[in-house]
């Protein structure tokens, strides 16, 4: 497969992941979602050229990526756990409290 | 090594799939459902790293995303009791802008990724002792153990973060009072008395 062929898959699943972001402005958890799908097509993008350059730096990058994203998963399901005990609701309209 | 046709077949099958389950996680009514479709699209990415000679970061991919994060994501919307026909509220009013974005958006970067400007690399093919797993480490514990030790501090710091963030209520442990400590009376601690000796008999 050419190298064009998996950069449009992976820009077809960016595009899905920012267009559930618009239509699912509310839902916490399905944005959260849809960042992971987001890294999940840059990090195809980064390994196809990895793979076609015959570079091996854009697969640490990868590694990286995922060590980042994993922190990223867990404090933010943790930070919306705590949300959802003082609020009672995920949604982000919600999210004014430090307006004051 | 799987032959050119093979290739195909197996990648368009797997992009399709991918780009379905992606458009589930986005579209399907249940945060439950969207969790498992989100899951689905790993494992066809994880295929699609394979095509790529990726294999260590394919099975880092199923191992990590599939075993931990995804569960995690299952557990907390399991907990949470989510309303979600208020969550839902604006979907259809926003549908179609979302739907005009996602085309612009994409029909751009196809059009500058078009293989007439990316196509022309040749498909390199991997010697028959290449070893993934190897090459990556030999790059990450020379060039980037610097970096590597900073993504296990990282680590560490999730690993509290998320614990303080999410424990509550009174806590379980044993903790100093200090005020309480520099309060104390040495009159509160010890009692001196004053007693005498007996003889045995």
């Amino acid at each position: 497969m050419p190298l064009s062929a998996y950069l449009i898959v992976s820009s077809i699943l960016f595009g899905i992941a920012v267009a559930g972001m618009v239509i699912n402005r509310k839902n916490l958890i399905l944005l959260l979602m849809c960042i992971e799908l987001m890294l999940l097509a840059v990090n195809t993008n980064f390994i196809a050229f990895s793979h076609f350059l015959g570079n091996l730096q854009g697969q640490i990058f990868v590694f990286f990526i995922l060590t980042v994203a994993a922190a990223e998963a867990a404090i933010g399901l943790a930070i919306l756990m705590v949300f959802f005990r003082n609020k009672h609701t995920i949604s982000v309209q919600e999210m004014n409290s430090l307006k004051g | 090594m799987l032959s050119t046709v093979l290739q195909q077949i197996v990648f368009y099958f797997f992009a399709a799939s991918l780009v379905f389950s992606a458009a589930m996680v986005v579209l399907s009514r249940n945060p439950v459902t969207s969790a498992l479709f989100l899951v689905y699209s790993f494992f066809n990415s994880a295929i699609l790293w394979m095509l790529l000679n990726a294999e260590f970061l394919s099975l880092v991919l199923i191992f990590v995303y599939v075993g931990a994060v995804m569960t995690l994501f299952l557990f907390v919307v399991m907990m949470l009791n989510i309303d979600i026909e208020t969550l839902r509220k604006g979907f259809v009013r926003y549908l179609p802008f979302g739907l005009v974005a996602v085309a612009l958006v994409v029909g751009l970067m196809i059009t500058a990724i078009w293989p007439a400007n990316f196509g022309a690399l040749p498909n390199p093919q991997a010697a028959a002792d290449y070893s993934n797993t190897g090459a990556l480490g030999a790059l990450l514990y020379t060039h980037y153990v610097y970096a590597f030790e900073l993504a296990a501090m990282l680590l560490l710091v999730a690993i509290v973060a998320a614990i303080s963030l999410s424990q509550h209520g009174k806590p379980q442990r044993k903790t100093q009072n200090i005020s309480k400590q520099i309060d104390v009376d040495p009159k509160d601690r010890v009692h001196l008395v004053n007693m005498l000796s007996e003889k045995k008999q």
